[in-house]
């Protein structure tokens, strides 16, 4: 199937020669960080993870959401995502190998990338982040080709993928809890010290994550024959309106501890990020900025007659997916390590260098995702009714 | 039989995963069984149970009291001289005594205290956050105590500088050997690449020669080295005859580095 991806309009190679650039440019500041170290990065001693890390946390969530769609259509024959699931499964494909990218471009010694294997060691959370990450990327490059080639010879898929689109379902959850994990056992670091964290991450990704496909669906739907179908795109943004307000809840658990129980530990992360410590708040813009996102984008979920109009919608959409990736792609990770272990302040802000990398990172994943859904709108557009035999592309 | 050659790339294909899969299992059971063994231990090397140190800050009095002890273990293990403080390599440094204690919070607490500068270093706990992190065992915990890294293993993943509650550890964000004074550097002990986390080692180098640690040796008697699980020891002498505290005790790592403020 893949030489679909091959044939396109102008419009299509100008995107990805687009993408190619933009990647080119992050490979050559990547060739400078391999050759002189981490040291052209805004990460110190005390903050030493930081938009990489932040990146591929955000992303696990985005590669978890992926469930969201799965999960209806399979367990509750819920039909009217039958066009839509193969989106989902290529997105969380994108998702997850710009995932291991970023974990990669994070190594300080990259060429050892596989001492994890060689070594394995159970008690660290890396090792099961590593395994499951990989699985949840073979069941979705399995499933989801599989199914969509089914599609394209007009036959059912086969029945050997049923079981593994199972657990493909109860594998989601496990992704992301295990990125947690990475985060939630950590003595000494209060901000993320908190048993509701992979429930917190879990709601963000499946706001955030939903949120991004919303787009997408729009995208695939304006520029292709191929049609989501609308009432795929509002149960998706029910999906988002109930994730976002459980997600908006969790933090404000997270506050009423900090602030209630007054212990300094748990409350000075919020204050740096929220308020500035001492002068030092590079993050408060921002941080505010995710919040007043977090607010429209509610305000405009919340009210059914608002969401129902996919002009809105997708304003709500993208104010959800902004708000959360500063959040969860960028604050949580350095609130986690500021004030550090000696309650002194050191602050973090990307470099130039860096910011390339990530963007080259995303533009990759972009490419990914872009030959997936070339190949998938493809199919879609030359199998004129879905297997319910509804059309599934635009009339003219 | 002939196998044609889907069958054959089937078996072959199934055959490598349960290889991989097979000496990793095998791995993961025998894990701590060997650790390659070296030449023959010297006959006077130190020999402990649970190596501690208890340091006595009122033997530490001018700057120079610090200095000495820094730049003993500085020059010994070539750490390298970083100008950039938020990229710089310690592996024992002075914070003053409210930031190396901020759990002990008073504000009335004596000015000369607050303010007091304070040693500090890898705690080489018991229970170290850092070794249960590590997903590659580059850093490990040794059957004396000392909490060990080995640097050709470490992918630089920094999970363990999150994980350490004391900011123990330091990362090569640049190639350190640019920053060694090549007249000071040891040539008996390694320089280390970019990209590697690094720490104080309590000089397990010099304990296997029979020498006391090195900033122990430059203290003057300010910092005092032996075994918490033998009574008869210094350490657990000063232990039991005067008040100490060690850092962050309540975060269950049961860290080895205690401080007295004066020895009676």
């Amino acid at each position: 199937m893949l030489e679909k991806a091959l044939k396109g309009g102008p419009r299509y190679w100008v995107w990805v020669i687009f993408l190619l650039s933009v990647i080119s440019v992050g490979f050559l500041a990547y060739l400078n960080q391999f050759k002189v170290g981490l040291g052209i990065t805004g990460m110190s001693r005390d903050v030493s993870w930081g938009l990489y890390i932040g990146q591929f946390t955000f992303l696990v969530g985005v590669a978890a959401s992926g469930v969201m769609v799965v999960l209806p259509y399979y367990l509750h024959h819920y039909k009217k995502f039958g066009r839509i699931t193969v989106l989902g499964e290529f997105l969380a494909i994108a998702a997850v190998i710009m995932c291991m990218l970023f974990i990669f471009v994070d190594m300080g010694q990259p060429l050892r990338v596989l001492n994890v294997i060689l070594h394995p060691t159970p008690n660290s959370v890396m090792f099961y982040d590593m395994l499951v990450l990989s699985v949840y990327l073979m069941l979705n490059l399995l499933v989801g080709w599989t199914v969509l080639g089914a599609e394209r010879k007009d036959v059912p898929p086969p029945k050997w993928v049923k079981p593994l689109i199972y657990l493909s379902i109860a594998w989601a959850p496990s992704i992301h809890t295990v990125t947690a994990f990475l985060y939630a056992g950590l003595p000494g670091k209060h901000f993320w010290l908190s048993a509701i964290m992979a429930a917190r991450f879990l709601a963000s990704a499946f706001s955030g994550g939903p949120a991004l496909l919303i787009i997408l669906a729009l995208i695939v739907r304006r520029y292709t024959k191929f049609d989501p179908g609308k009432e795929a795109i509002q149960a998706l943004g029910k999906i988002v309106t109930y994730c976002m307000i459980i997600n908006v809840f969790f933090l404000g658990l997270e506050f009423f501890t900090a602030f209630y129980s007054n212990i300094p530990g748990h409350m000075h992360p919020f204050e740096y990020l929220y308020a500035g410590i001492e002068g030092h708040g590079q993050l408060v813009p921002v941080m505010w900025l995710s919040s007043i996102l977090a607010v429209i984008a509610l305000i405009l979920l919340i009210f059914p007659q608002i969401r129902k109009k996919e002009s809105l919608l997708a304003i709500a959409c993208i104010a959800t997916f902004l708000s959360l990736w500063i959040d969860k792609g960028f604050g949580l990770i350095v609130g986690g390590f500021v004030p550090n272990s000696f309650e002194k302040i050191t602050e973090y802000w990307p470099t130039l260098p860096e910011t390339l990398i990530t963007l080259a990172v995303w533009a990759i994943g972009f490419l990914v995702l872009t030959i997936l859904y070339k190949i998938a709108v493809t199919v879609k557009e030359d199998a004129v009714f879905d297997k319910y035999g509804e059309k599934q592309i635009q009339t003219e | 039989m002939s196998i044609n050659r889907r069958d054959f790339l089937k078996v072959a294909g199934i055959s490598t995963i349960l290889g991989f899969g097979g000496i990793s299992a095998a791995d993961a059971v025998r894990k701590n069984l060997v650790e390659a063994s070296q030449v023959m231990p010297n006959p006077k090397a130190l020999v402990g149970e649970r190596w501690a140190l208890v340091i006595d800050l009122s033997k530490f009095k001018t700057e120079a009291d610090y200095r000495r002890v820094i730049d003993a273990c500085h020059n010994t293990h070539n750490v390298p001289d970083i100008d950039n403080p938020k990229q710089e390599i310690k592996w024992i440094w002075k914070e003053t005594f409210e930031h190396v204690f901020p759990e002990q919070e008073d504000e009335y607490l004596a000015e000369e205290i607050k303010h007091l500068p304070v040693l500090t270093l890898c705690n080489h706990c018991d229970h170290p956050p850092c070794v249960r992190v590590c997903p590659t065992k580059a850093t490990f915990k040794r059957e004396d105590g000392i909490v060990m890294m080995d640097m050709h293993r470490c992918i630089g993943c920094r999970f363990c500088m999150a994980a350490c509650p004391y900011g123990a550890r330091s990362f090569n964000y640049r190639d350190p050997r640019q920053f060694i004074n090549k007249e000071k550097e040891n040539p008996e002990f390694p320089t280390r690449m970019k990209g590697v986390v690094e720490k104080c080692t309590l000089c397990y180098e010099r304990l296997a020669k029979g020498l006391k640690p090195a900033c122990a040796e430059a203290s003057n008697g300010g910092i005092i080295f032996g075994d918490l699980e033998d009574p008869d020891s210094e350490v657990r002498k000063i232990l039991s005859t005067n008040y100490s505290i060690r850092r962050k005790p309540e975060l269950g790592t049961s860290p080895s580095v205690y401080y007295v403020l004066r020895r009676g």
